[in-house]
């Protein structure tokens, strides 16, 4: 099966904003879903799940599936598909499940 | 008409379980399944291997249960050769958290009677400071806990798929789609009717849960059930961090973490409650403070199967010979005893005196409703 991107960007007059993947500075149009942006930015694997380790990407974009979970701006398995992206926004991807240690003293998940 | 040695209506893990049983002793089994609109209770369940607490009040039950754990490493061994499918046993033993002293002496005075009445029956009783070292991340608000190695669990989901699969491979007809309207008792054995099916049979095996009042009801027996409504929240997945069992929280297999459990009597509506949910996670995170960070990805309400008194019912019907009824609100910690023991029993194989505590004619002299055993 071709892995081939299927996704175009539709012109737009969006201004863009600048998120981070990994790392890397993504300019993406404002007022799109993470999820969105990183297929439309070629992106093909977002995630590793927790059962297998296999590698996987956003599917329904729509809240539904849990396959696009990513962990944005530090807070693990965020459904990168209900989130809309803003200048900044650091995104890496889910490897595995979350550690729960780690978000002991983190606060709460309402900034995203 | 499909013809067949016995018809198992309900294909949960009491009716599968059983069929399971039954077609290793060679039976031809066809088993009825109602379908999605039925309640589900085998969907809906917390996966607990439990035993403490168990059969308070009745020691026949209690004798039942531990008799039941100690059989599941050979259901749980004979599932993954013939399926493949590892449905995650760990007999670890389990804790029971409390969050008051009320609670722990109340649980307390209960595992003693058991121990009075069945004389070995492990379990220890263990301070804060204590649990702390044995179970980490118990919170501060947990006054203590009673451990018994008798407990356990299993990944449910995985057991009733396991057993569907199973039951399968030994030959078992799966009828599923259509709800039981019908069952005629003639001298030749059964005929049931669901939907456009009709089913003869030699003998017949009653496991449909609630739906068995009605089906009780076709055979002229009058059969005491109640649904009790439990909810149940799950988390994202994690990273393991608990290493056993609790009656209210469990870390899944697969690294969900379960949150239960709630009892209530609100007919046959298996929705969720906001207050309840509430209730539910409070508790949790009180036991476990680390979750209170962890992210809810679902909710569900399901149906317990409740007699008067809690116990099952294991009864060969008097004014239908050839039929038994069989329900219980345990049917993951009494798989592997309702394939390897009662099976056999209802294939005429072994006596099996235990059952007779289990009859229905003690509800025609014991009126007393108690909560579930």
């Amino acid at each position: 099966m071709p892995a081939d991107s299927l996704f175009i960007q539709l012109p737009t007059d969006s201004p863009c904003v600048m998120i981070e993947f990994e790392g890397q500075p993504l300019a993406v149009p404002s007022g799109i879903s993470v999820a969105a942006a990183l297929l439309a930015s070629g992106i093909r694997q977002t995630r590793r799940t927790a059962v297998s380790g296999a590698p996987r990407a956003p599917y329904c974009m729509m809240g539904v599936c849990f396959e696009c979970l990513v962990e944005v701006n530090g807070v693990p398995n965020c459904q990168a598909c209900m989130v809309t992206v803003s200048d900044g926004l650091k995104v890496r991807r889910q490897q595995g499940a979350r550690a729960l240690n780690a978000l002991a003293e983190e606060g709460a998940h309402d900034g995203i | 008409m499909h013809k067949t040695q016995t018809t198992v209506i309900g294909g949960g893990l009491l009716g599968m379980a059983t069929a399971y049983g039954l077609a290793r002793l060679g039976q031809k089994v066809c088993v009825l399944d109602e379908g999605d609109t039925a309640f589900r209770a085998s969907r809906g369940n917390f996966g607990l291997l439990w035993v403490q607490g168990k059969g308070y009040g009745m020691a026949p039950y209690a004798r039942w249960t531990r008799q039941a754990v100690a059989l599941w490493p050979e259901l749980a061994s004979l599932l993954l050769a013939e399926t493949g499918i590892d449905v995650q046993l760990r007999q670890s033993g389990g804790f029971q958290l409390c969050l008051s002293e009320a609670e722990l002496a109340e649980e307390v005075r209960r595992l003693q009677w058991l121990k009075d009445e069945l004389g070995d029956y492990p379990f220890e009783v263990l301070r804060n400071a204590q649990l702390s070292q044995r179970l980490p991340g118990v919170g501060p608000a947990v006054v203590g806990a009673c451990y018994s190695p008798m407990d356990g669990d299993v990944n449910p989901l995985k057991l009733l798929r396991a057993l569907h699969q199973a039951c399968q491979l030994q030959g078992v007809h799966l009828l599923s789609g259509d709800k039981v309207m019908g069952i005629e008792a003639g001298d030749n054995g059964f005929v049931v009717t669901a939907g456009e099916q009709q089913v003869r049979s030699e003998q017949l095996v009653l496991a449909a849960g609630l739906g068995n009042r009605e089906l009780g009801a076709h055979l002229g027996h009058a059969i005491p059930l109640q649904p009790s409504r439990g909810q149940i929240l799950v988390t994202e997945r994690v990273e393991p961090f608990l290493s056993h069992p609790t009656s209210t929280v469990r870390q899944t297999d697969e690294g969900t973490v379960q949150l239960g459990d709630s009892a209530e009597s609100v007919g046959f509506d298996d929705g969720t409650s906001t207050a309840v949910m509430a209730d539910i996670a409070d508790r949790a995170v009180r036991s476990f403070p680390r979750l209170g960070n962890v992210r809810l990805v679902r909710a569900w309400g399901a149906l317990r199967v409740l007699t008067p008194d809690g116990f099952p019912i294991y009864q060969s019907l008097s004014k239908a010979p050839g039929a038994y009824l069989l329900s219980c609100h345990s049917g993951v910690t009494l798989a592997a005893i309702h394939a390897l023991r009662l099976a056999p029993w209802i294939a005429g194989k072994i006596a099996l005196p235990e059952v007779a505590a289990f009859a229905l004619d003690r509800f025609n002299f014991a009126p007393e409703v108690r909560h579930a055993g």
